[in-house]
């Protein structure tokens, strides 16, 4: 049972301008995964290890069950984590890796054999007990940190891309086994991921980082379908969200010639924003091929089976932009043909400081 | 550290480069040999009477241990050979210890929690290796004089302590620092303390490199020489002391010299060829795998 807070938590590094992490304030509720997604260099790593209290926190605070940690050692907090590389300790086998914690908390053998046992058994990893960790693959030595982390029953566990050294299809497969395991032991999880599609996939919230701010926490499919700003817009959704700067127009914009409408709420919320210029997103998917519409000249066709996405070149106040348009699979338009595009779902008005407008 | 790599395999070398290739071998042999050549005839000088290794150079001779069993014989009044080789293994022994004592947690706070100017910090150790010997011996001696120290096994403790510790400290660090950061705060993590952190994770890691600093110090303290005729050159000597001692100022002393010099080197040898092949491969071993 653990919640866990930061409030306007800092780390500026001795040397350093601008703070990694800028303060930061988030909630994260009991039994949550939350995901810290964001492109590297965003601070992800670092808000990880402040609650860890491997980091120190310059200013503000962190807080876990409503106890303020902020200056408690790392032993004190009562969490465990999964490290990138794993960190196991090569000169012990996989039982006493899993089981140091527990040793370290004087917890007698026979409880901690069984507890590693238990530990072992949910994790598939009983026949490597006596192993050391440099005899194991990469899966393998991923479900040992995790043991590891698991046999102490933490209040929160921690995670710093502990899939990234696995290979595509075990990193798929692991990821939902580690959703599934999260979800069944209730632990409150934060989880460091650089990948947003493994934010997307495991998340029950999703924190989205850049630059040490936060930029947005919410739901997944909020996050997808009503992006806070201009930043999370493009970071979030695979093929990424087709953001084209416009001029502003009455009632709505110009895209190619073509003009748009925008609602009135939209239309009114942008006519109250400062600048002159906003951006305008819409996803590929709400994009449709058809045979009127915005003009362009198609420059790629990625072909992924089920479905297409065709690259589109459109002139659009004097240059080129490439708008990504979703198609059906077995496509037969080529690079080269000329093609229209309509559009058939929301669109997101950005403005000129990229907070969101409307749709 | 990158005497302790491992020899990358040799790949078939093509056409030209061959030859060149096997050029540069045999002369790797050739100075090879040289370098060993002294060696060699060294202990061959060993195994000969005194008039065989004093005249011309030969190889066919009569080889003999009588020259061994008149160089380790007690001489009343002398530092025999037992006496010189017990002292010079307790005075290694104890300052070895002392180093590894003293260097680990030094080492341990110049890699892992490196403070500000660490780097001058280590300079600082390294630097007092900068200064000849011979041009502090005489205030040292005077040291010693005064406490009484003076043909002690202990002055020579405290010497051989002060001699490789810097170079021990220099050592450790590099090893230390080669322990991922993560093992240490994942033990910091599980709730390890600082001293179970030291013993449980990163002393495994880094026991081939103190094996290989513990050697180094145990042979430089094992040859050296200079404090030891200058300190102490009497019953309380080491072995360098006493392979001095084989000189005669009358009559012939090569293959007895040759002997002496053999039982002092082969100790060495022996820990050293024992000790490098594991050294190397816990060097190898990556320590986060
Ligand atoms: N020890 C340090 N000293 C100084 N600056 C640091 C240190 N560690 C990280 N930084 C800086 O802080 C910022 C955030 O780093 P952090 O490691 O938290 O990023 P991240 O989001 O985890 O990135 P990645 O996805 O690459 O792991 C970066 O600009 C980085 O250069
Ligand atoms: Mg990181």
């Amino acid at each position: 049972m653990a919640e866990v807070r930061y409030e306007a938590a800092s780390r500026l590094y001795p040397g350093s301008e601008i703070p990694a992490v800028n303060e930061l304030n988030l909630d994260i509720t009991d039994g949550e995964l939350l995901v810290l997604v964001g492109p590297s260099g965003s601070g992800k790593s670092t808000a990880l290890r402040m609650l860890a209290g491997l980091e120190t926190v310059t200013s503000g605070s962190v807080h876990i069950n409503d106890v303020d940690v902020t200056l408690k050692p790392p032993q004190d907090r009562d969490i465990a984590m999964v490290f990138q590389n794993y960190a196991l300790y090569p000169s012990m086998t996989v039982a006493e890796n899993m089981g140091f914690a527990l040793k370290q908390a004087k917890v007698p053998k026979e409880k901690r054999n069984e507890l590693v046992r238990e530990a072992a058994r949910i994790l598939d990893l009983e026949p490597y007990l006596d192993r050391k960790p440099k005899n194991l693959s990469g899966g393998q030595r991923q479900r040992v940190a995790m043991g590891r982390a698991i046999v102490r029953e933490p209040q929160v566990f921690l995670m710093d891309e502990p899939l990234s050294n696995l290979d595509a299809k075990l990193r798929v497969q692991t990821r939902t086994e580690l959703a599934d395991l999260q979800a069944r032991l209730g632990v409150t999880t934060v989880y460091v991921t650089h990948d947003q599609v493994e934010a997307m996939t495991m998340g029950d919230r999703v924190a989205v980082l850049k630059d040490g701010k936060l930029q947005q926490v919410d739901r997944p499919r909020t996050l997808y379908s009503r992006p806070a700003n201009r930043f999370v817009a493009g970071f979030i959704g695979s093929p990424a969200m087709n953001l084209v700067e416009v001029d502003r127009q009455k009632g709505g914009f110009s895209l190619g010639g073509v003009d748009v409408p925008l609602n009135d709420e939209t239309t009114a919320a942008v006519a109250a924003a400062s600048g002159s210029s906003m951006t305008v997103g819409v996803r590929p998917e709400h994009l449709a091929l058809g045979s009127s519409g915005l003009a362009g000249k198609v420059t790629v066709v990625e072909e992924l089976g089920s479905e297409s996405y065709v690259h589109v070149s459109v002139s659009h106040q004097g240059s080129d932009e490439v708008l990504v348009v979703r198609s059906g699979g077995e496509t037969d338009i080529e690079r080269g043909d000329t093609v229209h595009i309509g559009f058939n779902g929301p669109m997101h008005v950005f403005g000129t400081d990229g907070e969101r407008l409307g749709s | 550290m990158a005497i302790f790599t491992r020899a990358p395999k040799a790949e078939p070398i093509l056409g030209q480069n061959r030859l060149v290739a096997n050029l540069l071998g045999l002369l790797t042999w050739f100075i090879g040999l040289l370098f060993f050549f002294p060696l060699f005839w060294l202990v061959l000088n060993g195994f000969k009477e005194e008039s065989v290794a004093n005249a011309s150079p030969t190889l066919i001779f009569d080889p003999t241990l009588d020259r061994f069993r008149e160089v380790t014989e007690a001489n009343a009044g002398l530092l025999s050979f037992a006496e010189a080789f017990g002292n010079s293994f307790w005075i290694v022994l104890i300052s070895t210890i002392f180093v590894m004592i003293l260097a680990v947690p030094a080492a341990y706070a110049l890699a892992i929690r490196p403070m500000r100017k660490w780097r001058d910090v280590l300079f600082f150790f390294i630097s007092t290796k900068f200064l000849p010997i011979v041009g502090i011996i005489m205030p040292i001696w005077i040291i010693a004089r005064d406490l009484n120290l003076l043909g002690t096994r202990t002055v020579l403790v405290v010497l051989y302590t002060a001699m490789n510790l810097p170079l021990a400290v220099w050592m450790l660090r590099s090893f230390f620092a080669e322990v991922p950061k993560e093992l240490i705060e994942a033990a910091q993590i599980d709730g390890c303390s600082l001293l179970g952190q030291l013993r449980q994770v990163i002393l495994p890691i880094v026991a081939p490199g103190l094996a290989a600093t513990a050697l180094l110090c145990v042979i430089f303290a094992w040859n050296e020489f200079f404090f030891a005729i200058q300190l102490n050159p009497t019953g309380a000597s080491t072995i360098p002391v006493w392979v001095n001692s084989q000189q005669k100022f009358q009559g012939q002393f090569l293959a007895g010299l040759s002997a002496a010099s053999v039982l002092a080197t082969l100790p060495v040898v022996v820990a050293g060829w024992a000790a490098q092949k594991r050294m190397i491969r816990g060097l190898a071993m990556g320590a986060i795998k």
